[in-house]
């Protein structure tokens, strides 16, 4: 794979860039790699909403990247709520109260992201179920609710806020944490926000993959990816289980909303979901869509790899990777690294 | 009172009535059998059942009680549970967690009991207990029909439904699956079994309907329609 990434990339590259500089890729490999986990963390996360959703309707839910642009202003009006103003420097609490307020703030996200993508899935998709659309129908309102989903921050938050939020420009950040060194690893130096991130995604995605494999609501939602009309006559209330995946998608979406905003602070914007929204469905598709561990698994591998490949072609190519990486993917492996295991039964 | 009463119950793909009119009786404690031959309409009507097809005339009463409106899971608490056509087993769970799926709906009240209607399904099922961490997708034939079986007895259900539990199984398993049919009902349990193996079905009903494009055309106890000349030359491939 690796080969024919590079291959790919130097076609690609063509006369623009004189040669990969592969230096620039050993010198920083591990630098690279914690980048890439923390970014990827991220990733996973949100390809998880829409690998669910694709499991249990079989619709891409392009308006996903919304519900998480909805957790960064989710966290951020609950951080406004709790007395903290944006500010230039980071807010000196503790450790000890930082990490509350930084829980607080996640929660605060993964409710307005969870609330939202709920909310979406009662007005735009199930009209259209009731009345039997068919599946572009699903996929034209899928980005249509993602317009309005972005305009809404756009013109109607800041009337509503008088102004404090959403609105053109990014909201200035409001700091909670400090990025300082932690310690080392191989010759790369490891910071205190990076670790926050992979810690809380690993959990996230740890208590994700055992309420769906070890729970009942969990076997509620692989019962109707696998087979919706024999769930029904197992007594399970298929338009439950939809909500129920959404909701999960929404939390883990908000959460995800949190944790960039600690990674990269001036992103909280109305179209900040769109390219990460991609990137995250991208890995969807790297893992195997339908399949909660793909997901998980895409995700960090999408992350690194679009690192590494910045590194060697320059940092205007990094969502270039990212997407060829996917076309190469589809090319040689369209069921993805670890294929549809939610999906239906293939006779 | 029957237990199950379908009254003038009419189905419709479309403009094509499948079902058309159907009206019949299951007794508590009975086994019926409906016989017919491929289209007469026998997996529409269990369908309608079990709310998974709307009707689009007629009624299905349960227990005195018109239920034609109620939702399909909903039908599953009231007491109503379906081991389907072609089975239906969840292909990437594994037996217990199927057999888990039949207990979806149902809250028991005691763990205890649920552990007591399992350890009951394995009786039953010797086979599904050693197989009981193998993933559903790998079993054969006849063990996804014991499993689809054995899940749907996980509800504890007051109506079996069975849509052609012999399809596709080897003489020796048909053998096996039916004595097991009719242990369930001799424990009490009421089933609506649909079949095209007359032969088997009849000798072990109570009473059956015959079907044919989607009107009842005979009805009688099991074993008189085993004797009827008219039903031999149709169903028993006797001339």
């Amino acid at each position: 794979m690796s080969v024919l990434l590079l291959a790919g990339g130097h076609v690609l590259a063509g006369s623009m860039v004189s040669a990969f500089d592969i230096g620039a890729l050993g010198r920083n490999f591990w630098a690279l790699t914690v980048d890439g986990l923390t970014y990827g963390s991220i990733y996973a996360l949100v390809a998880v909403g829409y690998t669910l959703v694709y499991g249990v309707l079989r619709l891409i839910n392009f308006a996903h990247s919304e519900i998480f642009m909805f957790g960064m202003f989710g966290q951020y009006a609950t951080l406004m709520l709790l007395g903290f103003s944006p500010s230039g420097n980071a807010y000196q609490q503790g450790t000890l109260m930082t990490i509350v307020y930084l829980l607080v703030a996640m929660v605060g996200g993964m409710a307005v992201a969870g609330g939202a993508a709920v909310g979406l899935e009662r007005v735009a998709y199930r009209p259209l179920r009731r009345r039997g659309a068919p599946a572009l129908v699903f996929l034209i309102t899928a980005i249509g609710a993602s317009f309005v989903l972005q305009e809404f921050v756009h013109f109607v938050l800041p009337k509503l806020t008088g102004g404090n939020l959403g609105g053109v420009n990014a909201q200035q950040p409001i700091r909670l944490v400090q990025a300082t060194a932690q310690f080392h690893f191989g010759n790369a130096t490891v910071n205190n926000v990076e670790i926050v991130i992979v810690v809380a995604a690993l959990g996230l995605a740890f208590a994700t993959d055992r309420f769906i494999n070890a729970t009942k609501f969990g076997r509620g939602i692989r019962a109707v990816a696998q087979d919706p009309v024999t769930a029904t006559l197992m007594g399970v209330s298929r338009e439950r289980v939809i909500m129920l995946t959404f909701l999960v998608g929404g939390l883990l979406a908000g959460a995800a909303g949190l944790l960039y905003t600690l990674r990269v602070p001036s992103g909280i914007l109305y179209s900040g979901g769109f390219i990460l929204g991609i990137k995250a469905f991208a890995a969807a598709v790297l893992g195997g869509i339908g399949n909660l561990r793909g997901a998980l698994l895409g995700g960090l591998l999408l992350g690194v790899m679009e690192l590494y490949g910045q590194a060697l072609f320059g940092t205007e190519w990094r969502d270039v990777v990212a997407f060829v990486l996917l076309i190469l993917v589809l090319m040689f492996r369209p069921t993805g690294i670890l294929g549809e295991s939610l999906g239906r039964a293939r006779a | 009172m029957p237990l199950l009463e379908l009254k003038d119950l009419t189905v419709s793909y479309g403009r094509i009535e499948a079902v058309r009119g159907i009206s019949l009786t299951v007794e508590e404690g009975e086994l019926v059998t409906l016989i017919g031959a491929n289209g007469a309409g026998k997996t529409t009507t269990m369908r309608a059942i079990s709310g998974i097809r709307q009707l689009s005339r007629g009624s299905v009463w349960f227990d005195g009680k018109d239920i034609s409106r109620m939702k399909a899971h909903e039908r599953v608490l009231a007491g109503i549970v379906q081991a389907p056509e072609g089975r239906g087993v969840f292909p990437g769970m594994t037996v217990v967690e199927n057999l888990e799926m039949g207990a979806y709906a149902r809250v028991f009240p005691t763990k205890a009991e649920h552990d007591e209607t399992l350890a009951r399904v394995y009786e039953l099922f010797p086979r599904l207990h050693e197989r009981r961490d193998q993933v559903g997708g790998t079993l054969s034939g006849g063990e996804q029909q014991m499993l689809a079986i054995g899940r749907a007895l996980m509800a504890r259900p007051r109506l079996l439904l069975l849509d052609e539990p012999s399809m596709g199984l080897a003489p020796m398993v048909i053998q096996q699956i039916f004595r097991i049919v009719t242990e369930i009902n001799q424990a009490g349990t009421t089933i609506l079994l649909v079949e095209q193996n007359a032969q088997q079905a009849l000798s072990r009903s109570h009473r059956a309907y015959i079907l044919e494009t989607g009107e009842v055309v005979t009805s009688g106890a099991g074993k008189e329609l085993l004797a009827d000349p008219a039903v031999k030359q149709a169903y028993l491939g006797v001339a």
